[in-house]
């Protein structure tokens, strides 16, 4: 019988301690002095004969109630509400030591990144001189492996799912290389674009850990892509501001700096921030609102607005579309930015939610967006010919038909869920399957193009 | 007896450092210990306690340590500092000086007119 309470009795404590510990301003020390007093207090309550369980009441009791614990909590401990970055603080062993071998492992990749970059120049390739088309080339290729390398770790995929990722880097580098391209060639400008893409889904095979058939892993790997390039951008201003100060200090001395910069600090700098991005979206996962649905919803109103003036612009002035050559770049940006605040919008939302406001102004913007685009694709048809269909043309037009479809069918789904009779999830579901999509295009211009437009 | 909450958190910090002044202890002991002290008038919510200990020591009056006791629950302790010490001393003198203020009064108003239950409170 008592040891039947006594076990109630942990139990309750033990509750006690998780719902306490879920207080971001208390923290595991904090949760641990506070039950050893809990405890004294229950202990003294028994003595003066209470039962365990009412003894547990009032100790909770005269604890005083959480939310003012808190408040309290909160104002000696105003650091706390600010969620600390870097290293983690729970004192919990496992967790710490598996964050630290994290650590290592990341700073590892980002090492190996950094030196990779370097090699070729053991070989006579310089960075900055003539064999700058070589760099522009193969710079995916010094990151992103031991990217995919430090995924493949942390989520411990198979030998198989290795086996298949180390075979598509190898394909790239082959693409990139095999190819007779001249430097000043159109296919080298799009091989330089398109591989990075190309093999940033081959890490997000890694990312998933080899699922990437689940639809909602994708959704993951979609929501780390906004992340890493907000901490991606972030560590690139740090950067700047750090070669600034290099630049200059050692400049006030009379020394020239400019040399390592240029082939030390700014190559192998951005090759491990690409590692290091991807290991501060993971570690701050939990810890920091994530940013980029945050910017999604400040600018998405923003661009609505902009699109509607434009548009109305254009009716009033009755202004065609100055079609020049590199109009279908200026649009397949725009659609990219216009698809990117959908995705980010999607990520975020709670599937189950009612349309509202938001959901509207979304819709205004994906409408005007496509409509802008097909009066552009209507005013460039009549030209195409004339142009003939060069590697860049054919690109910047499969691309701009490739967003426009998706955002097409994402504006009927979105209609349909804004009517009431579709599901949210449908329109989620289309854009995490359109990713192969991407990837077949991606792949299809490094590997096909240069073969169909005779290395053009 | 109830006795308000300014006034409570007013000598919550004397009190503290008072009882750590005779030796290191605990919040729980602390806590009673206040208690024998007002004779169970003072009544303070336990959990409060904490967020004022954290703030001694972020302050540099108390410092603090986690101790083990063979066989028992890691409990931690807190010690007064010599800033602390000073810190005690100093509010000793400020609390001096307002309750010979206070007696000065009491003795006046005592002297004119005895206290009495308000109209309304004595119906209650």
């Amino acid at each position: 019988m008592t040891v039947d309470r006594d076990n109630d009795l942990e139990g309750q404590i033990a509750e006690w301690r998780a719902y306490m510990q879920r207080r971001r301003e208390l923290q595991h020390t904090d949760a641990e002095e506070l039950e050893d007093h809990l405890r004294s207090r229950i202990t003294e309550l028994s003595e003066s004969g209470l039962r365990n369980d009412e003894a547990f009441l009032i100790a909770v009791k005269r604890m005083g109630s959480l939310d003012e614990l808190s408040r309290e909590f909160a104002r000696e401990h105003s650091e706390r509400l600010w969620k600390q970055l870097v290293l983690p603080g729970e004192p919990d062993a496992p967790t710490a030591a598996r964050s630290r071998r994290e650590l290592l492992v990341m700073v590892l990749c980002a090492a190996v990144a950094a030196l990779a970059i370097k090699v070729p120049g053991l070989f006579g390739l310089d960075l900055s001189g003539d064999d700058a088309g070589f760099y522009a080339r193969n710079a995916s290729l010094f990151a992103l492996p031991a990217l995919a390398a430090y995924f493949a770790w942390q989520r411990r995929v198979g030998v198989r799912v290795i086996g298949v990722l180390a075979s598509l880097f190898v394909l790239g580098a082959l693409a990139a290389n095999a190819y007779p391209l001249a430097d000043d060639s159109q296919s080298i400008v799009l091989t330089a674009i398109h591989l990075p893409l190309a093999l940033w889904l081959v890490v997000g095979v890694a990312y998933v850990g080899g699922d990437w058939r689940s639809d909602r892993r994708r959704m993951d790997f979609i929501r780390f892509t906004g992340e890493w390039l907000i901490y991606f951008a972030l560590l690139g201003l740090g950067g700047g501001v750090l070669m600034a100060f290099t630049a200059n200090t050692f400049g006030a001395i009379g020394l020239d700096a400019e040399g390592f910069i240029q082939s030390w600090l700014l190559p192998c700098g951005a090759v491990a921030a690409v590692i290091v991005s991807a290991w501060l979206v993971e570690a701050k996962q939990s810890v920091i609102e994530n940013m980029a649905p945050v910017l999604t919803r400040v600018f998405t109103p923003l661009f609505a607005a902009t699109l509607l003036a434009f548009l109305a612009a254009v009716i009033w002035t009755n202004n065609g579309i100055d079609v020049e050559r590199d109009v279908l770049i200026l649009f397949d940006l725009l659609l990219v930015i216009v698809l990117g605040l959908l995705l980010y919008a999607i990520s975020a939302r709670d599937l189950a939610a009612r349309p509202g406001l938001f959901d509207r102004l979304q819709l205004a913007l994906v409408v005007s967006a496509l409509i802008i685009d097909v009066m552009v694709l209507v005013a460039i048809t009549g030209r195409i010919t004339e142009w003939g269909f060069s590697p860049n043309k054919t690109a910047a037009l499969g691309e701009n038909v490739i967003l426009l479809a998706n955002l097409t069918w994402s504006a009927w789904l979105f209609l349909g869920f804004l009517r009431g009779r579709m599901p949210f999830a449908r329109l989620e579901h289309w854009q995490t399957r359109y990713v192969i999509v991407y990837a077949i295009w991606a792949w299809a211009v490094v590997l096909a193009f240069p073969l169909v437009f005779d290395f053009a | 007896m109830h006795i308000t909450k300014d006034l409570v958190a007013a000598s919550a910090t004397p009190l503290v450092l008072g009882i750590l002044a005779e030796g290191e202890s605990y919040g729980y002991a602390i806590l009673k210990q206040v208690n024998e002290l007002s004779g169970g008038q003072l009544e303070w919510t336990d959990g409060l306690l904490y967020p004022l200990l954290h703030r001694l020591e972020r302050l540099g009056h108390v410092e603090s340590a986690w101790e083990t006791p063979p066989g028992g629950r890691r409990r931690k302790y807190y010690r007064i500092t010599d800033q602390g010490r000073a810190e005690l001393a100093e509010q000793r003198r400020q609390w001096a000086t307002v309750v010979d203020a206070l007696r000065g009064i009491w003795s006046t108003t005592n002297s004119i007119k005895p206290i009495m239950a308000p109209a309304w409170e004595a119906g209650r």
